[in-house]
């Protein structure tokens, strides 16, 4: 994002003292975010000094350091002794440095940095003892000022551009080399490409302030448009509709001195802004396109064969660009190509992005042929992207250039050329100009009002237009607005509504509530969700929300078989972690990453659950990017939801360690397989349903992650919709996890939707007296509990209230192959006590409902 | 030991006496029992005395009877009034007794937590829900034109850029998972747009997981949560999103809550704003405010008046109805508002992150 030094944005618009914060302040009201406010880090007296003696000194480490004595102007120590321990000699009023570096002599117009300043670092300076000498500070490199990476030696003021007459011992060395120069790094929005620029930062400035604004555009362009260097697009192949380039400026510099460097004040300025300097040539093509926002490319034109040519690539056309990378080239890409071998047979840059190395100035250049050109933003914008190439140019120009500023800033750098290296600009130039007139715009004149909601004046909407570039005419109602050349992105009313709200202030808003109509609440399953989150947590777990991502190896190790629903992934083409490129197929493959965490953290007993989406299923088939005219229809929708994979809403749940811990007043109680069945009992209550349970596993669908013995599978409607239980030993052993860890995880949506709208029929509960009997029936090990009391309950015929199991018993009393259940059964009736005689009947009708179904006996 | 009479006053007298001083002096309901028995029992000369009235002279039998019964009820008041003080004193001393250490574990239990992420959604959700509004949601794994195209981003406007999208492989699939809660928004407006027919506002806010392919560290995480609003509506204007956050920030942060807004810049919406929350904390007072890092504006999200394009996308007429739309993150307004330091607390599911937040927020 652009770097703006402010002494620079001053040159264009009235900044009147203010300071760089309150500068930010003003440019976030207009939308220019501030990302930060940078100095050079260099504070106190840096002033100039002129060597007045230099002695050599050999040092036992092999070193040769000197002594100087420098006069430092008002800075000097008087006449007579040096500082201790050069208080042997009398010195002229001067000061005492020592200097490692060797690239000055006598008489040399140095930077030196006295006691008390800071350098960038922080590193403060003091006077100190070295090398036998007292030095009172140092004379400075350009690194150590933070002005770039030339640590050869130190700063020597003639050789950077600086003349002796303009030099006064003492003088302060911050303002001479610009370190008091604050830049303001500003957050550019995408609609906002103008504001890539001094120029357009300016204006946005004066917009915001009132302050008077002198666009640096505004200069006299020389000589006439006509027979320069030939020029020639095209375009046979335009992306979307756009031609690739609607405008070509190409401008000849001859006679200029290859040799001539850029000033200092350029350098600083580039940096400031965070460009390298590089040579005067490239500088000053920089230094324009920084000012006034066009990107702008120099060829030595003595490697030039007429005619440029614009015009797309040739697939897989190659060209070697200017960073020394040899480029593969895309159909789509446009290029800049001149003829030699043929009519644009030579690729010598692509287009607005970067230019190429065949064509590019050198130290021998003499002549130049400027280049500054209007290109179809999305064309840059696909180029830069499919070479991962994005440049200063390509960042403007994706964003939109202003396209009357070829000309203009082709004058700019020329001028800059001529002056700092004495060439000659040619009076003809070539101007290829297909740009065609802006659009006006039409709009309510009320419509700014209507959308922002405060009153505007006519006059107001018309000002803050006009201010903005525009050209407005008022014709009744309606306005009728032309939009600047450099505001590509004014296409439509409500663009301009925009400009009219920040110009005006957002300030100016009132704060209104409106009134929505009545709601209907909450939907059935957005309250039972609430629900379902909130019973587990108040059964002890608490809720996590892990990351999606898992690995292909997290599948092994829940022991998934290779055809089992859950290896039917989705991937990522850009994971974040080339490990994790998998999003999960169910919450327990990323919830005991939690696990670990806080296993890991030291707690022993971890119980943890979450609520969220597993993504599941097989792609179906490219979605379609776009709907026929601007909306979609809901057929549109449905076939579009329909070909998204699976992401249905799950609650899964691991708990590890004790359920409750030991203590003063009792033992501790593991989690066991029952809680994690008792977890989905809450669920099923909190949803409403109540699920078929078994050990029967699926077709695609295993008993993994869990042992295959101790599992519960949940199914509604003969659907798999979850399972519980304790952990395989594998698992447990694979993921790090407690042996006996318990788990479940089960599909929420299908559940809410089954009680969704269903109305919970009330039976009148009796208040008549409570008949319980107990039984005990010997039964086959295989026999299930669950297939028991069913057969119990159905056997009472509606007299049964309630049966449960209370003791499960084996042993060598039963036989083998044999197990106890001991059934508690309540029985009662809505209308009347039971009699002795009635109960004694279920009583029977019970024993030979158990005894015929399961062969039980009465123990 | 001589028989009393019950004819003997003084006797009789001294025997009450006695009597009343041995209940008076036990020390403890059993102390008291054996006074009783001592006294009252069938051995006490008070007793046997009682047994000879039978013998006595007819004239003599009603003054020993009256003699006796005072003796036998003076005897049983003090008996009944001592017996209570006992009780009283020992039902005193038994809860003394029984006084425990509250102090003590008192629950053993693993004790359970919601997320804190999870209650701040419910409850930005329900002062929503109170006004009116309903809670959409839509799919995080979501085709690219939800995302993307019916939000006005071009397929080749920078702005497609700044969010960085995490791609379903194969990138031809279409789908993305979603970088922000806005496509809920057009799915929400799809969904209810005959109501506008009918002269009803849509009025929704979109909470639910979004996802940027950020690195984890103190501030940024690759998965994250944002809630987002949308109402349309004939008349609606940038003053209503103004009155609808200022509600919003009031029902967070308290009375004196304001906000401020910015220009912007988001695809979605013309005008746009960031909008900044007065430092709840300092409000704007104190230079060295970690909350605000002395700036006295927090920013708290992105909001502006939705794009005609959006609205069309949505088939609805933007020549007939405007909207305005506002979004902001879950995390960082948790972050701001519980001092939360670190985004990570937030992600790696530490229970001790969650457990120091109550069930509600």
């Amino acid at each position: 994002m652009p770097k703006i030094p402010l002494s620079w944005l001053a040159e264009s618009v009235a900044l009147d003292g203010a300071s760089p914060e309150d500068i930010a302040t003003s440019l976030a009201k207009v939308g220019l975010e501030e990302e930060g406010i940078h100095g050079s880090g260099v504070e106190g007296p840096l002033v100039v000094g002129r060597v007045m003696s230099l002695v050599k000194e050999e040092q036992s480490n092999g070193k040769t350091i000197n002594y100087c004595r420098v006069d430092v102007g008002s800075f000097n120590d008087p006449e007579g002794p040096g500082h201790k321990p050069d208080n042997k000699v009398d010195y002229p009023p001067s000061k005492g440095f020592v200097c490692g570096a060797h690239n000055f002599v006598e008489g040399d117009w140095v930077v030196v940095v006295l006691p008390g300043a800071t350098l960038p670092g922080p590193f403060p300076i003091s006077g100190r003892k070295t090398y036998g000498h007292w030095s009172d500070g140092m004379i400075c490199s350009s690194r150590e000022l933070g002005l770039g990476d030339d640590h050869s030696g130190i700063i020597v003021l003639t050789e950077m551009g600086f003349s002796a007459d303009d030099l006064t011992p003492g003088q302060d060395a911050i303002a001479l080399l610009g370190l008091d120069e604050k830049t303001i790094e500003i957050n550019v929005t995408p609609d906002r490409g103008y504001s890539f620029s001094i120029r357009g930062v300016a204006r946005e400035y004066s917009h915001a302030t009132g302050a008077s604004f002198t666009d640096p555009a505004s200069l006299s362009v020389t000589g006439a448009a006509g027979d320069g260097f030939p020029v020639l697009i095209e375009d046979h192949a335009p992306v979307r509709g756009n031609v690739g380039c609607d405008r070509f400026v190409a401008r000849i510099v001859r006679g200029f001195d290859p040799a001539a460097a850029s000033p200092g004040w350029m350098k600083q300025r580039l940096e400031g802004a965070g460009m390298r300097s590089i040579s005067l040539a490239v500088d000053v093509t920089n230094y324009v396109m920084l000012e006034l926002g066009q990107p702008l490319h120099a060829y030595d034109l003595g490697t030039l064969t007429a005619p440029i040519v614009v015009r797309r690539a040739v697939p897989a056309e190659e060209i070697e660009t200017l960073d020394g990378t040899e480029r593969v080239l895309h159909g789509e890409d446009l290029l800049i190509t001149d003829s030699l071998g043929g009519h644009g047979a030579r690729p010598i840059g692509i287009a607005g992005v970067m230019g190429g190395a065949l064509t590019e100035v050198s130290a021998s250049t003499t002549d130049v042929l400027l280049e500054a050109a209007h290109f179809d933003p999305i064309t840059i914008a696909r180029t830069a992207r499919r070479h991962k190439l994005g440049s200063e140019a390509s960042r403007r120009f994706e964003r939109a250039v202003d396209t009357s500023l070829p000309p203009v800033a082709v004058q700019r750098a020329a001028n800059l050329l001529a002056e700092l290296g004495g060439g000659a600009i040619e009076d003809v130039y070539t101007d290829v100009n297909d740009v065609p007139a802006v659009e006006a715009i039409e709009m309510d004149v009320d419509y700014p009002s209507r959308i922002v909601g405060v009153e505007y004046s006519v006059a107001q909407v018309m000002d803050s237009l006009t201010q903005v570039g525009c050209q407005v005419e008022r014709d009744g109602e309606v306005l009728i607005v032309t939009p600047p050349t450099w505001r590509a992105d004014l296409e439509s009313p409500i663009n301009l509504v925009e400009e009219v709200a920040r110009l005006q202030g957002f300030d100016a808003l009132p704060s209104v509530l409106p009134v929505a109509p009545p709601g209907r609440g909450y939907t059935h399953s957005q309250i039972v969700r609430k629900s379902v989150a909130r019973t587990l947590a108040e059964a002890g777990l608490t809720q996590v929300l892990t990351y999606p991502f898992i690995s292909e190896q997290r599948l092994d190790d829940c022991l998934l078989p290779s055809d089992d629903v859950r290896r039917d992934v989705i991937r990522l083409a850009n994971p974040i972690s080339a490990e994790q490129p998998l999003l999960r197929t169910a919450i327990f493959e990323t919830l005991v990453d939690a696990v670990r965490v806080n296993l890991g953290r030291g707690a022993q007993d971890v119980a943890l659950y979450e609520t969220g989406r597993a993504y599941l299923g097989r792609l179906v088939g490219a979605i379609p990017a776009t709907y026929s005219g601007t909306s979609i229809t809901p057929d549109d929708v449905e076939a579009l939801n329909e070909a998204i994979p699976g992401q249905v809403r799950r609650v899964a749940g691991v708990m590890a360690g004790n359920k409750v811990a030991a203590g003063w007043d009792g033992h501790a109680t593991p989690w066991k397989w029952t809680d994690a069945l008792a977890m989905v009992e809450k669920v099923e209550r909190a949803c409403g349903v109540v699920l078929e349970i078994s050990s029967e596993v699926g077709e695609r669908q295993s008993a993994a992650p869990f042992h295959p013995g101790r599992v519960a599978i949940y199914r509604l409607d003969g659907e798999i919709v979850g399972a519980a239980g304790e952990l395989h030993p594998k698992v447990c052993e694979n993921l790090g996890l407690p042996a006996r860890t318990v788990a479940f995880e089960l599909l929420l949506d299908p559940l809410i939707e089954e009680s969704d709208g269903v109305l919970m029929t009330a039976s009148p509960v009796s208040g008549q007296v409570l008949a319980k009997e107990d039984f005990a029936f010997v039964v086959p090990s295989a026999v299930a509990a669950g297939d028991l009391v069913s057969a119990v309950i159905e056997a009472g015929d509606g007299l049964v209230e309630d049966a449960r199991v209370f003791d499960v018993y084996t042993g060598e009393q039963i036989g083998s192959g044999l197990k106890s259940l001991a059934v508690n059964v309540k029985m009662r009736d809505a209308d009347h006590t039971l009699s002795a005689d009635e109960v004694l009947s279920v009583r029977e009708a019970i024993i030979a409902a158990a005894s015929e179904k399961f062969g039980a006996l009465l123990r | 030991m001589s028989e009393l009479s019950p004819l003997d006053a003084a006797g009789v007298s001294a025997a009450v006496d006695a009597a009343l001083a041995a209940f008076e002096a036990a020390a403890d309901l059993d102390e008291l029992k054996e006074a009783r028995l001592a006294h009252t029992g069938d051995k006490a000369p008070l007793t046997l005395a009682n047994r000879l009235i039978g013998g006595l002279e007819p004239a003599d039998k009603a003054a020993a009877g009256k003699a006796m019964g005072g003796a036998r009820a003076a005897m049983g008041r003090a008996l009944a009034a001592r017996t209570a003080e006992l009780e009283a004193e020992r039902d005193a001393r038994v809860l003394v007794e029984e006084a425990v250490d509250v102090t003590l574990p008192s629950s053993r239990a693993l004790v359970g937590a919601r997320h804190p992420i999870e209650t701040m959604q419910e409850r930005m959700c329900d002062l929503f829900v109170s006004m009116g509004w309903e809670v959409a949601e839509g799919p995080e794994m979501e085709a690219e034109w939800f995302n993307f195209d019916a939000l006005n981003f071009d397929p080749d406007h920078p702005a497609r850029e700044m969010q960085d999208t995490f791609f379903i492989d194969p990138p031809s699939s279409g789908l993305l998972m979603r970088t922000h809660t806005s496509p809920v928004q057009v799915r929400a407006a799809l969904e209810r747009r005959d109501s506008l027919e009918e002269g009803r506002g849509i009025y929704v806010v979109c909470p639910g997981k979004t996802f940027r392919t950020d690195e984890l560290d103190a501030t940024h995480t690759p998965v994250f949560h944002q809630i987002e609003g949308l109402a349309i509506d004939k008349g609606l204007t940038m003053a209503h999103l103004k009155g609808t956050l200022d509600h919003f920030a009031r029902a967070l942060f308290g009375p004196e809550a304001i906000t401020r807004l910015r220009p912007a810049f988001f695809p979605f919406t013309e005008p746009s704003a960031e909008m900044d929350l007065r430092c709840f904390v300092c409000g704007g007072a104190d230079a060295a405010c970690r909350t605000c890092r002395g700036t006295g504006w927090i920013e708290w999200g992105g909001c502006g008046m939705t794009h005609p394009n959006v609205l069309r996308a949505a088939g609805i007429d933007p020549e007939k109805y405007t909207a305005f739309a506002f979004g902001m993150g879950i995390e960082r307004t948790l972050m701001f508002r519980h001092n939360v330091t670190d985004m990570r607390d937030m992600v790696e599911g530490d229970v001790r992150f969650s457990q120091q937040f109550g069930m509600e927020i």
